[in-house]
């Protein structure tokens, strides 16, 4: 059996196991630690750092962090909820997200966590970038307006040979995520809707798929994000 | 020398406009204008944008009907997957009816009791402090909350059918996203007092009952303000029914004589030409057969009640051989009869809830159809307001190329522009100051149209009004502020 860990969380001692990270051992003390881009059960990539906490009093992220015996962990400061609320921010203003009109509205993970943060107005100015829309996809439709980059789709999507339907296209600040052209063609309806289903945001869309699940039946309609894991702390 | 007065913005009206007047050295009216100032944003933000986000994001154009907006543009949509708007399944179809006639109900009680109410009940020259929804509620309390609560009504049959007050989804295209459950029906069908479909029946009823208390002893005002005539346009149902949802184009002369012989509104710039003036950003529609001249024409209330042969729900029937009758079977060209033509529309439209509500389709399974894609569509729908036009083009990415928006306001633009003038020569001619009671009567031939300048102009606003007076030389003479005032 894996070896028991003890830590302590915002003051509360918990206890957790060895090669957890610090998302999931919170989470099972019934503690939510906003994530972005991390998936449970997939390798971590730490590409959002929404997660981040104080760990021993250095900032680190929760979703690449492996638990160890005696951590001191700070997750709900002002400083830091601050610093996550400036990150969302951040890809409010970095994108084109327009949540009345983007389908995923209601599902969407960024959206979730800008109300969860009580986000009105930025404290950013918007980019508003130019980004265009990769539409000629037989299933998928790609909107760069609105991806933030967590490669969760990089990591999860793949074909029955393992090969990556999305991949990295230009690089630096420049940098987006396209989806494979050859690849796009013959990829499974399954598949096609896992990916629709793992972007956080309304970046991957299913062809003729948009609204048909009704306000009040989406995933935010009625309870914030992570309320779930707060069994017993808010 | 001349003089130029300038009204602006208006009240009590969505969106931004402004009204400018010359006189001539002895004081009569040598021109009159409304202007709207416009913004064509929505055509633009479109395009490039999957076809199936449209009616979402064009519904933003207005906070007061956005469901008009869903709904144009959901049948513009219906054509484009391949679904004729009359192949909806039943349960696709009475959802979105429902909808529509709730919003109707909702926008048409807010124009009356919120917007309306206040000119005639206190009289246009009462003092302003008064002439408010504020003022009605102080002195016709239950008037003021039968407004509230038929509004309340629409918007809950909003809420029910496209998941939420304003801006939900609902429509999409080929359908709707949703039935009514069988508590959702009970709630709207069996609520508690007043929020049931009988109840707002009877205060709909109530309140066409109210306009023809007040016309018996304003005659002359409702009468004679701002009268002309004028040609007619609307959707009217194949066999002549007021429908408000879907139909074919109609259009009448001021005769009553068809100038427009019930044809498919998808071949709509066959029929409709927009021209553009110099001095404002607003077309003026007109038939294209009759020319700039004598083509343009009213659409709403007024109009459709003009237009159609029949109202096909029994109360509703029976205000409109009414209203026809004082008309002696003509047309009605009596702009403040907008009024009364408004309130039995908001009769009928509570008629028909109840209706659909009974009707067992609107529990039915199948939502969605599907048929073979075409690239462009075109979707029409009666808005609270008028005649809406909603036209689309896609390529073969499924990605807007095109768009074509004609609002109501847009289609009232001349109607609006004639109206202000009769009033201005009643009001203004010979004067050399701008009074409160002027001001006002402008206001109130405008609010007739309830126009919604903000959707006309497809930009987001409220409107205040402004009056300046110019000489020939452009000298400022007087000024007035409404949005000052008070
Ligand atoms: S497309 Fe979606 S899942 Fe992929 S990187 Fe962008 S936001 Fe993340
Ligand atoms: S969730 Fe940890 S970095 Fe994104």
């Amino acid at each position: 059996m894996n070896q028991i860990l003890k830590f302590k969380l915002d003051g509360v001692e918990c206890m957790g196991y060895k090669d957890q990270y610090i998302t999931n051992a919170a989470a099972e003390n019934g503690f939510y630690i906003p994530t972005l881009c991390n998936i449970p059960g997939v390798k971590p990539r730490g590409a959002c750092r929404i997660c981040n906490v104080r760990v021993n009093g250095k900032l680190m992220t929760a979703c690449t962090t492996p638990l160890a015996n005696g951590m001191v962990i700070e997750c709900q400061t002002e400083e830091l909820k601050d610093l996550r609320k400036a990150i969302i921010e951040l890809m409010l203003t970095e994108g084109n997200h327009f949540c009345p009109s983007c389908e995923k509205s209601g599902n969407c993970e960024l959206q979730a966590l800008a109300y969860r943060f009580n986000i009105t107005v930025p404290r950013f100015k918007y980019q508003f970038p130019e980004r265009d829309i990769e539409a000629s996809h037989p299933k998928l439709i790609k909107d760069h307006n609105r991806c933030i980059l967590c490669k969760r789709c990089i990591r999860v999507i793949k074909d029955e040979q393992g090969r990556n339907i999305f991949a990295f296209g230009k690089r630096g600040n420049r940098i987006t995520i396209n989806i494979d052209t050859e690849l796009a063609n013959d990829i499974s309806d399954e598949n096609a809707r896992m990916a629709y289903e793992i972007c956080p945001v309304g970046a991957i869309l299913l062809r003729e798929n948009a609204f048909r699940e009704p306000i009040g039946k989406r995933k935010f309609d009625h309870v914030p994000i992570g309320i779930e894991m707060e069994r017993f702390h808010k | 020398m001349t003089k130029k007065i300038t009204i602006e913005p208006v009240t009590r009206v969505e969106g931004h406009g402004k009204v400018t007047i010359h006189l001539d050295e002895e004081g009569n009216i040598v021109q009159s204008r409304l202007h709207i100032v416009e913004f064509r944003g929505f055509e633009r933000f479109v395009q490039g944008r999957p076809y199936w986000e449209v009616p979402v994001l064009v519904q933003r154009l207005c906070g007061i009907c956005p469901v008009s907006h869903l709904l144009a543009a959901a049948k513009a949509m219906d054509v484009i997957v391949g679904v004729d708007p009359e192949d909806l399944s039943p349960t696709a179809e009475k959802m979105r009816r429902l909808m529509h006639y709730g919003q109707f109900f909702q926008s048409h009680a807010l124009h009356f009791f919120h917007l309306a109410s206040p000119d005639l009940l206190f009289g246009i020259d009462a003092p302003v402090e008064k002439r408010n929804i504020i003022g009605v509620a102080r002195e016709h309390k239950d008037l003021a909350v039968q407004g509230v609560m038929m509004r309340k009504f629409g918007q809950e049959i909003i809420r029910l059918t496209a998941g939420k007050k304003i801006h939900g989804t609902g429509a999409i295209p080929g359908g709707i996203n949703k039935n009514l459950s069988p508590e959702e029906r009970d709630f709207l069908l069996k609520g508690k007092n007043p929020l049931n479909a009988d109840k707002m029946i009877s205060w709909a009823l109530d309140a066409v009952n109210l306009f023809k208390f007040y016309h018996a002893s304003h005659r002359d005002f409702i009468d004679k303000f701002a009268a002309f005539p004028s040609n007619h346009l609307s959707l009217v149902r194949k066999d002549g029914a007021l429908d408000i949802y879907h139909g074919v184009l109609r259009s009448i002369d001021q005769d009553g004589n068809k100038i427009l012989h019930d044809v498919d509104y998808s071949d709509y710039l066959d029929y409709i030409g927009e021209e553009v003036k110099s001095w404002s950003y607003t077309k003026f529609p007109f038939l294209r057969h009759l020319g700039k001249e004598n083509g343009w024409y009213r659409v709403g209330p007024l109009a459709r009640l003009n237009t159609c042969d029949f109202i096909p729900t029994p109360l509703a029937q029976k205000e409109w051989e009414e209203f026809k009758a004082y008309t002696k079977g003509k047309p009605n060209n009596m702009t403040m009869h907008t009024h009364w033509a408004r309130l039995i529309e908001t009769l009928h439209a509570a008629e028909v809830i109840k209706d659909l509500l009974i009707d067992p389709d609107l529990q039915g399974e199948e939502l969605i159809r599907k048929g073979d894609k075409k690239f462009e569509g075109v979707g029409v729908i009666e808005a609270p307001r008028g005649t809406l036009f909603h036209h689309y083009k896609i390529n073969d990415d499924d990605l807007v190329s095109m768009a074509n928006l004609i609002v109501s306001t847009t289609h009232n633009n001349e109607p609006m522009n004639r109206s202000v003038r009769l009033v201005a020569e009643e009001k203004l001619a010979g004067q050399k100051m701008i009074t409160e009671g002027m001001l006002n009567a402008i206001e109130v031939a405008i609010r007739a149209y309830d126009p919604c300048l903000s959707c006309a102009t497809h930009a987001m606003g409220q409107m205040p009004l402004e009056v300046s007076l110019y000489n020939n030389e452009n000298e400022l003479i007087d000024r007035f502020y409404s949005y000052r005032r008070g």
